[in-house]
């Protein structure tokens, strides 16, 4: 007694556990009692959870020694001790895949499987198809079937798991199974039905009609679990996003339904469900937001967490849906889970009035340290898109950001304040100064090489524009003397816009570079060096095409060239006009946020999409002559959308040639199309010179065909053509169900819609960065000047969009947002014209009567203004 | 925004793990094979689990892109892991009945100690709660029943006379079979 007590008092020290000081030698050895005759349960149980423990703890073991164990392992089936039999299952599973020869005891569970003693029977088919293969799969195929449609439910429970486990593996074997699923399906057992339903549906996903009826059958027959309600939530929400079914389908009405279920449970998942749907209809979420209301006062954390979430979801796109919830969400905002008070507070931040919004802040701002950072990314999506609705919050925001770019915290987080931030500063001329500041402080500090470089990128473009430029250049030149290469690299170039937009602060740029020159990375020293020797010329025009506006040309376009290049070496020099302009990826505002979970997307340079289309084409042989792509269009409808055939058209430009790319697509499921082409007429004197067909177009496969234009030489100021399109094939009737073609066939056309050729295709948008240094670049010497009046245009802002979207070029300085409440604005427009001409265009606008609009054209070619300028009129 | 609905699975939880109060595992089972791969990601990951949750007993929390349910109890602390899109409260059915379970077998006395001693218990418990992610029971007493298990309060010096006294049993039926 004595002694118990001793050993209590040891144990209620820190390393109380049994299992602390394990040796796997030892517990090895000890496996040996196995083999000793009689079978001692208790001390064999105890070995074995030693052995499971150990591996669950990352013990590695040796496949020898793995599989000694093992085998002596076996020998316990000899014992009728129904936990120490348990255990051995456990031990076949753990070790399927690290010991060898493991199918030997295949015939021993086949016995548990098939034997009278139930509790043995479902662990014993869970570890059987645990260690069995395809080709063990046929052999117990029969004993599976059996056991599916068993009456004990835990035996059909774990025959259907497995199965499932085993659908990966051979699909063909599994699918044979599917009659005693569908028997299982109507069991009484709640879990039985769950784990048929979703057998079934594993089996069935990929045919639709199955899945409908399977759908139909159990919505109306009416399941008792609540995992197989919720499993039929997702089916039906599955199908209604693929079909793309209305929402007044029965499909819907039965998701509907299920909000009014009696467990939470399904209740949630019905409204999950309806509030993920797209176009979603405010009436329609309303019954969904309001189930989510009431469980916002539920004691269940785990429940509010869940309805606050999805609430959360609804507020981004019908932020007035969740108006209602207001007051509940209010309530939630001192919750002691601080997931669930952010997510109220973030909610409220979308839905609330902008009076609001002080209080708010502040309120978050006393626990922001406590939440994780995948929440506080969610805190600065909601600031984020606060600042665009009301911008004349930004000093509060911006004080808050500040605050939060001081704590710790991740990548993701980090980059989440900087963009946030750099938003708020290009939305908000006003707010740039303290923005700016912010950011300087924080590269001070900062250990992500990613967000220092971009924020002297940001600082180099911004700064020098600001009131008093010279306070940003100490905190640029802290950086060349702390940090590593990329960063002291960035720190360079934006030292050298300041150098060359300041004057007075030349000379001391000047003084700085020198000192870069002296650096000990290659980079750095190239870059110093260059921009010193740029920055002495003290030309406008020189900065302004290699320190403001660097090269706008297509990195993989250049690789290209330049190998091209050096393959067969002429006394020419290399022509960077040559190369193809990059395409400006398309800025879009993202308006809608990004996932939490989504934010572990891999930021890969993948090539755009001009580049993958200059590699298919280059493919085709009687395009390989024709020189760069200069540019792809975007694509263009040529059928209705609910025809017979539908076909798209891209008109990729060249230097003297245009081809176009016809995607057609053949809807009809009894036609074969054959030697598919689309013959064009044009109206100009362009010039159809080559038809490639696509050979075969089988149902909903689609093909490309091609045609190639030349561009009339003796006339280059012909943009713009118009071309009567008409496709012609071959059509060869099959059987809808084998795609089986007759033999033969008889010809057919089908008339497209017209095709436009305009300006736009002969310009590529080009961005530069710093407009007024390019206009001076080019210089006035083919300057032209025109003015226009827009009478059908009733406000700037349509003014803007036409003409970019007319002229195909890229606005500058973000002159494309027009500021409220102005009656006048002037746009900047950069575009690449063919051959290498750099065009700007300044349009200014008046509000009057109409809008009338002043274009001045610059351009280092006079027949390019003269086109641009003929265009426009 | 995810707008399209996760695939419909029966593959519900992606992890469960008891740890100790100083943040040790005692148990885990991965189910999601993508899903940390290595030993060594699942420590470090269940340590930034462990030092996220353990002062607050907050019952739900989003982290590492997973939503995690769980609960203390006395020096234990239980997980149950899904994904961002799972629903919430299927998980945390899964961890109360992991947790019933356990604290039936264990006699209410939910503490590591205890929990070491009958750890075949656990493991079968766990077993027969999820099999490869997929739900397999939801309901303690069917649990219980399936598992069949019960802690042994036996004092060691009593369990091992008995022992010495069925093991001499056994040896003299053997030798008088032979």
């Amino acid at each position: 007694m004595i002694k118990k007590f001793d050993k209590k008092d040891e144990e209620s020290g820190s390393g109380s556990n049994p299992f602390q000081h394990l040796e796997k030698s030892a517990v090895l050895q000890e496996a040996r009692i196995f083999n000793e005759t009689p079978i001692n349960p208790r001390r064999c149980l105890h070995i074995l959870t030693k052995i499971i423990y150990l591996l669950n703890q990352g013990e590695h073991f040796g496949t020898t020694e793995a599989t000694e164990a093992f085998f002596a392992m076996t020998r316990l089936f000899q014992s009728n001790d129904q936990t120490l039999r348990r255990m051995c299952y456990l031990t076949i599973k753990e070790m399927a895949n690290i010991s060898e020869d493991v199918i030997i005891v295949t015939s021993s569970l086949t016995k548990d499987m098939t034997g009278k003693e139930d509790v043995y029977r479902g662990p014993a088919i869970r570890a059987l198809c645990r260690i069995t293969d395809t080709t063990m799969l046929q052999a117990i195929e029969r004993y599976m079937k059996q056991a599916i449609v068993d009456k004990v439910p835990s035996v059909s429970s774990s025959a259907l798991v497995s199965s499932l486990h085993m659908v990966k593996m051979s699909y063909d074997v599994v699918k044979r199974w599917v009659n005693e699923a569908q028997e299982a399906a109507s069991s009484d057992n709640v879990m039985v039905q769950y784990h048929a339903l979703g057998l079934l549906y594993h089996l069935r996903k990929n045919d639709r009609l199955a899945v409908t009826k399977m759908l139909n059958k159990f919505t109306k027959s009416g399941l008792k679990s609540p995992f197989a309600h919720c499993m039929l939530i997702r089916i039906a929400s599955k199908l209604l996003d693929e079909t793309e079914g209305g929402h007044d389908s029965p499909l819907f009405d039965f998701i509907e339904s299920c909000l009014r279920n009696k467990n939470e449970m399904v209740v949630y998942e019905a409204a999950s469900a309806i509030v993920h749907m797209p176009n979603c209809t405010a009436r329609e979420l309303a019954p969904a937001v309001s189930v989510l209301q009431l469980f916002c006062s539920s004691p269940k954390a785990a429940l509010r967490y869940a309805a606050v979430r999805t609430l959360n979801k609804v507020a981004m796109k019908h932020p007035s849906a969740v108006t209602a919830c207001n007051l509940d969400l209010e309530n939630l905002i001192t919750d002691s889970n601080r997931s669930i008070a952010t997510l109220a507070i973030t909610t409220l931040l979308k839905t609330g009035s902008e009076s609001s919004v002080d209080r708010l802040m502040k309120q978050i701002s006393s626990f922001v340290s406590e939440i994780s950072d995948e929440f506080k990314v969610v805190v600065v999506q909601a600031i984020s898109a606060l600042c665009q609705k009301y911008p004349r919050k930004h000093s509060v925001m911006m004080n808050f950001l500040s605050n939060m770019l001081r704590d710790d915290g991740g990548f993701d987080y980090k980059r989440a304040i900087v963009d946030c931030i750099i938003s708020i500063i290009e939305e908000n001329p006003e707010s740039k100064e303290t923005g700016l500041a912010h950011l300087c402080e924080f590269i001070e500090d900062c250990e992500h090489t990613v967000l220092a470089t971009k924020i002297l990128h940001l600082l180099g473009k911004e700064g020098p524009r600001t009131p008093q430029p010279s306070k940003y250049i100490r905190f640029i030149f802290n950086r060349v003397v702390l940090e590593s290469e990329a960063v002291r690299a960035a720190a360079v170039s934006a030292l050298a816009k300041f150098g060359a937009q300041n004057d007075d602060l030349l000379p001391s740029v000047l003084v700085l570079m020198q000192r870069c020159m002296m650096d000990s990375d290659d980079e750095v020293r190239d870059r110093a060096t260059f921009y010193n020797n740029v920055l002495q010329q003290k030309q406008k025009a020189l900065n302004a095409a290699y320190i403001f506006n660097g090269l706008s040309v297509s990195i993989p376009g250049l690789e290209k060239s330049l190998h091209q290049y050096t393959l067969d070496p002429s006394e020419k020099p290399f022509d960077i006009k040559s190369v193809p302009l990059a395409t400006t990826p398309l800025t879009e505002h993202k308006t809608e946020m990004t996932p939490i979970s989504s934010s572990k997307m891999p930021d890969k340079l993948t090539p755009s999409r001009q580049d993958i289309y200059q590699e298919q084409l280059a493919a085709i042989p009687e395009f390989q002559g024709l020189g760069p792509l200069f540019k792809s269009s975007e694509q263009v409808q040529l059928t209705e959308a609910e025809t017979e055939y539908v076909v798209r058209s891209v008109k990729h430009t060249f230097a003297r040639h245009m081809v176009f790319q016809f995607d057609c697509t053949n809807t009809l499921n009894d036609q074969l199309l054959q030697k598919v082409m689309v013959q064009m007429e044009p109206s100009e004197s362009y010039e159809v010179i080559h038809y490639t067909p696509a050979a075969n177009l089988a149902y909903s496969q689609p093909g490309s065909c091609y045609t190639l234009v030349r561009l009339p030489e003796d006339d280059p100021t012909a943009v713009s053509c118009t071309f009567s399109c008409t496709m012609k094939y071959l059509v060869r009737d099959c059987d809808p169900n084998t795609g089986e073609p007759d033999d033969d066939g008889y010809d057919d056309e089908y008339v497209l819609e017209d095709l436009e050729v305009t300006v736009a295709d002969h310009i590529q948008k080009v961005l530069k960065p710093n407009f007024g240094a390019a206009w001076e670049e080019v210089g006035d010497e083919f300057e032209k000047e025109e003015t226009f009046a827009l009478a059908s245009v009733r406000t700037l802002d349509e003014a803007v969009g036409n003409i970019i979207s007319f002229l195909g070029m890229q606005p500058c300085e973000r002159s494309d947002k027009v500021p409220e409440n102005k009656n006048s604005h002037v746009l900047f427009l950069a575009g690449g014209f063919g051959g290498g001409h750099d065009v700007l265009v300044r349009a200014r606008l008046a509000l009057a009567d109409g809008v009338t609009m002043q274009v001045t054209v610059r351009s280092s070619d006079e027949t390019v203004v003269d086109i641009i300028l003929a265009s426009v009129g | 925004m995810d707008s399209t609905s996760p695939e419909p699975s029966l593959y519900t939880v992606k992890a469960v793990f008891i740890l100790d109060n100083d943040g040790n595992r005692l148990l885990s089972k991965y189910y999601d094979p993508e899903l940390y791969p290595s030993m060594k990601e699942q420590k470090i990951f269940e340590s930034n689990i462990f030092n996220k949750t353990h002062k607050a007993d907050n019952e739900i929390a989003f982290l590492e892109g997973m939503t995690i349910v769980y609960k203390s109890s006395i020096d234990l602390f239980f997980y149950v892991a899904g994904s961002a899109q799972e629903n919430e409260l299927m998980l945390m059915s899964v961890l109360n009945c992991l947790f019933e379970s356990l604290s039936q077998i264990l006699r209410k006395n939910v503490e590591r100690r205890c929990l070491l001693d009958n750890m075949e218990g656990v493991l079968l418990v766990v077993d027969e709660i999820i099999d490869g992610g997929v739900i397999l029971e939801s309901d303690p007493q069917q649990v219980l029943q399936k598992v069949n298990y019960r802690a042994d309060d036996n004092p060691l010096s009593e369990h091992s006379v008995a022992q010495v006294l069925q093991s001499a049993k056994e040896q003299i039926k053997w030798s008088i079979l032979k």
